[in-house]
């Protein structure tokens, strides 16, 4: 079969690209960022009613809207779980990209906050009095939803890190209660020593992680004002954190095991994992995921990297926002109201959730609940404590979800390799200002 | 496109083909008697093992509970057996939302990937018996499209459905679903070889219509292909994720496999309940419908899939 080129060429069809050009709607009140309505207000709006849609994962939810919909009769509000965290911050971007399909209230993680509260995409909530909320939130929390002299969301639960201690594997091969970091990495090796199959913990590297114990250690590498970025891991803080863990990972004093992976629970079970660093909300994980661990589990105050000063970090926790899109923005900041600071905490304390409201820490109910997982142990006392000792001045980068991303290829490779920590988080620095360039930020130094 | 062969028939080594009664000790190779080969034999062998372990391990696990996934060995039973506890709480978990997710994915599957075929069987067949201004472009544009992966188009086609307001509905995965460039291909190939044209003529003479034709003389001739490319298209639709993750934010809307994945994310949430048990036997029981599928039209499959190879 022959053919001239002439021929050939004749039969090339054409695919024609259908260029959209996406504006984002902006809502209904000019999408100046900034609705506003008295406490009057609020509540005729939610007399009147209407239809939310609320994006969020957060199990504890479910009851909360029934009880808002009897509570307010008129009012409609459609839970939707669209996935956790990542997936549901790329659904989230898409929607407003398309400008349609954006839902009135969003779940949004503390270190997430940044990317959203920027470009205005999510309410600055001060106009409906948010502003004045600043002594019904722990400091962690109420930090992490400012942003540009504003208010972006409002917080929901917090995770005050704490450290949770399998006692019975402690107890079998004597191993003291670590409250310093350096009694942590002895600790550490004492346990490997006395059952080759047991680590202090496990880690494969985890963005979230580091940069908690990075922040309780005092080190502050992100500074971030308005669209001046600068990152910087060579601080004291940092310091002290790539020491100690680079010891660890020199050592092999870590379970090569990724947190939340089967492996991990499997681990926790058999005593492959004796301890874990984490957030106040890990109990309702532990019960539902780790039934046979009751009774062998405690919780236990972060170690310390300076005896005699508590110093504490957050590690998750997530707020509720508006964004901008939402034409019902009056309609959502009620549901925010209710779910955040109102009756809707209880509801969620009740279920396992950890709050981020003063009062709730501070409550004698609270304090003196005993858990009968950690074998009647007041663990929330514990974890009051880490609250109070969270030091407000952290900031995260406005692109922490990718920042987070990456962290893996560059500050991960001295999990899988003999490079170093340090230089794996210059790596990672290096690759974040980068990126944070390209995205039109200025990054200082 | 038909094989050519040669003149002198030759073995499939190359060397000249024995003839009969030769006197040589060893008795031919043939289609029927095949030549041994051990080695051939051992790595067919470990292939078969290395596809069928990940089913084994599923169909073990899917009877253990939760706790018994943890503390027991992957590749044999736990001491209880669990297997109908865990069917039983997969259909009846969340207020039984995994039938719906069922329900959901049949209805993807059986108007998206049927449609699809139905196109692509109508489309094949007319760019294969007829005649018209326009057909090596459209050759050129199918050929194209089926080098472009699906996933390539997922993020413009969302982008173009929710101007339409199409997102977060069944229309958004039943749509793009229709669409199948290889199944128009493949159909086109077919058809091509299969029916013979001077049946067309012979039914044409008679004063049949082109539809009658196409229905009573040429639909029972290309019923292999239609498998096949029904075959694919069905795998194609069910197992499809991306498209349905970024189009269908409300999980009511959820096929099997967005839903799985919700369950199984469910475990790294805080204050989430870990089901991995339920992920498993919710997989194997997503799974099933296939395997069955594969089972019923394995014989037409395999006629369709040889069609063409070989010109009588």
């Amino acid at each position: 079969m022959t053919k001239t080129a002439r021929r050939a060429l004749r039969g090339v069809g054409l695919a024609t690209v259908v260029a959209l050009g996406l504006t984002a709607c902006g809502s209904d009140d000019g999408g100046s960022g900034g609705a506003s309505a008295s406490a009057d207000e609020l509540t005729q709006a939610l007399e009147e009613g209407g239809r939310i849609t609320v994006w969020a994962w957060e199990p504890t939810l479910g009851q909360v809207v029934e009880d808002f919909e009897d509570e307010y009769p008129n009012v409609q509000v459609d839970l939707v779980n669209a996935g956790t965290a990542n997936d549901q911050y790329t659904a989230l971007q898409n929607a407003m990209q398309a400008g349609s399909g954006v839902p009135d209230v969003a779940q949004i993680e503390y270190y997430a906050m940044g990317q959203f509260s920027l470009n205005e995409s999510i309410s600055d909530l001060s106009g409906f009095g948010a502003q004045d909320l600043g002594d019904s939130f722990s400091p962690g929390p109420w930090s992490a939803v400012q942003a540009n002299e504003g208010v972006y969301g409002l917080p929901m639960d917090s995770g005050p890190m704490a450290l949770y201690y399998n006692k019975d594997l402690f107890d079998e091969h004597g191993i003291e209660v670590p409250t310093t970091w350096d009694e942590y990495l002895q600790a550490a090796r004492d346990l490997h020593e006395a059952d080759p199959n047991a680590y202090m913990t496990n880690d494969t590297g985890d963005a979230g992680f580091a940069t908690s114990l990075i922040w309780q250690a005092g080190g502050r590498p992100y500074q971030v004002d308005g669209t001046d970025v600068g990152i910087d891991f060579s601080d004291e803080g940092t310091t002290a954190y790539t020491e100690l863990w680079q010891q660890m990972l020199d050592e092999d004093l870590l379970a090569p095991i990724t947190s939340w992976s089967d492996e991990w629970f499997q681990g926790m079970g058999d005593g492959t994992i004796a301890s874990l660093a984490t957030g106040a909300w890990m109990p309702a994980n532990l019960e539902s995921s780790l039934p046979d661990g009751a009774g062998s589990w405690r919780v236990a105050p972060l170690p310390q990297w300076e005896e005699g000063d508590p110093a504490s970090a957050e590690n998750g926790g997530s707020a509720l926002t508006v964004p901008d899109a939402s034409t019902k923005k009056e309609l959502a900041y009620g549901f925010l109201q209710y779910a955040n600071v109102g009756d809707g905490v209880g509801t969620r304390l009740e279920n396992g959730a950890f709050p981020a409201t003063t009062a709730e820490l501070a409550s004698e109910d609270f304090l003196a609940t005993e858990f009968p997982y950690f074998g009647g142990q007041r663990a929330n006392e514990v974890f009051a404590e880490s609250a109070a000792n969270v030091a407000a001045d952290w900031s995260y980068l406005p692109f922490q979800v990718y920042a987070n991303s990456i962290f893996n290829d560059t500050a991960g490779q001295a999990y899988v390799s003999d490079s170093r920590l340090a230089d794996g988080l210059g790596d990672w620095q290096d690759s974040s200002r980068r990126y944070g360039e390209d995205q039109g930020f200025t990054l200082t130094d | 496109m038909a094989a050519t062969t040669t003149t002198t028939r030759r073995s499939a080594n190359g060397r000249p083909a024995p003839r009969l009664r030769s006197r040589g000790r060893r008795r031919p190779n043939s289609v029927s008697r095949p030549r041994r080969s051990t080695l051939l034999t051992v790595l067919t062998g470990l292939v078969l093992v290395y596809s069928l372990v990940p089913l084994v391990w599923l169909a073990i696990n899917a009877t253990k509970t939760q706790a018994g996934l943890f503390d027991s060995f992957g590749l044999w039973f736990d001491g209880d057996f669990a297997l109908w506890g865990n069917i039983s709480d997969t259909l009846t978990y969340d207020d039984g939302v995994f039938v719906r997710w069922l329900l959901n994915t049949l209805l993807y599957v059986v108007v998206g990937a049927g449609g699809a075929t139905f196109l692509a069987v109508l489309g094949g067949y007319a760019l294969a018996k007829f005649q018209f201004p326009g057909k090596r472009a459209v050759f050129a544009v199918v050929i194209g499209a089926v080098a472009v992966p699906g996933t390539a188009l997922a993020v413009p086609t969302f982008l173009m459905f929710s101007e339409m307001g199409l997102t977060n509905t069944p229309w958004a995965v039943i749509i793009p679903s229709l669409i199948s460039p290889f199944g128009l291909y493949l159909m086109w190939v077919f058809a091509a070889d299969a029916i013979p044209v001077e049946l067309l003529e012979a039914a044409r003479i008679d004063g049949a219509s082109e539809l009658r034709t196409f229905f009573r003389v040429s639909l029972p001739m290309l019923a292999p292909g239609i498998v096949t490319v029904l075959l694919f298209t069905m795998v194609a639709t069910w197992n499809n994720y991306f498209l349905p993750l970024i189009m269908i934010k409300d999980p009511d809307w959820y096929p099997l496999t967005l839903g799985l994945n919700a369950w199984n994310a469910q475990a790294s949430t805080a204050g989430g309940e870990a089901i991995f048990h339920l992920v498993i036997t919710g997989s194997l029981l997503t799974i099933l419908p296939l395997v069955v599928a594969f089972l019923l039209l394995q014989r037409y499959w395999q006629s369709g899939l040889a069609a063409g190879s070989v010109k009588e």
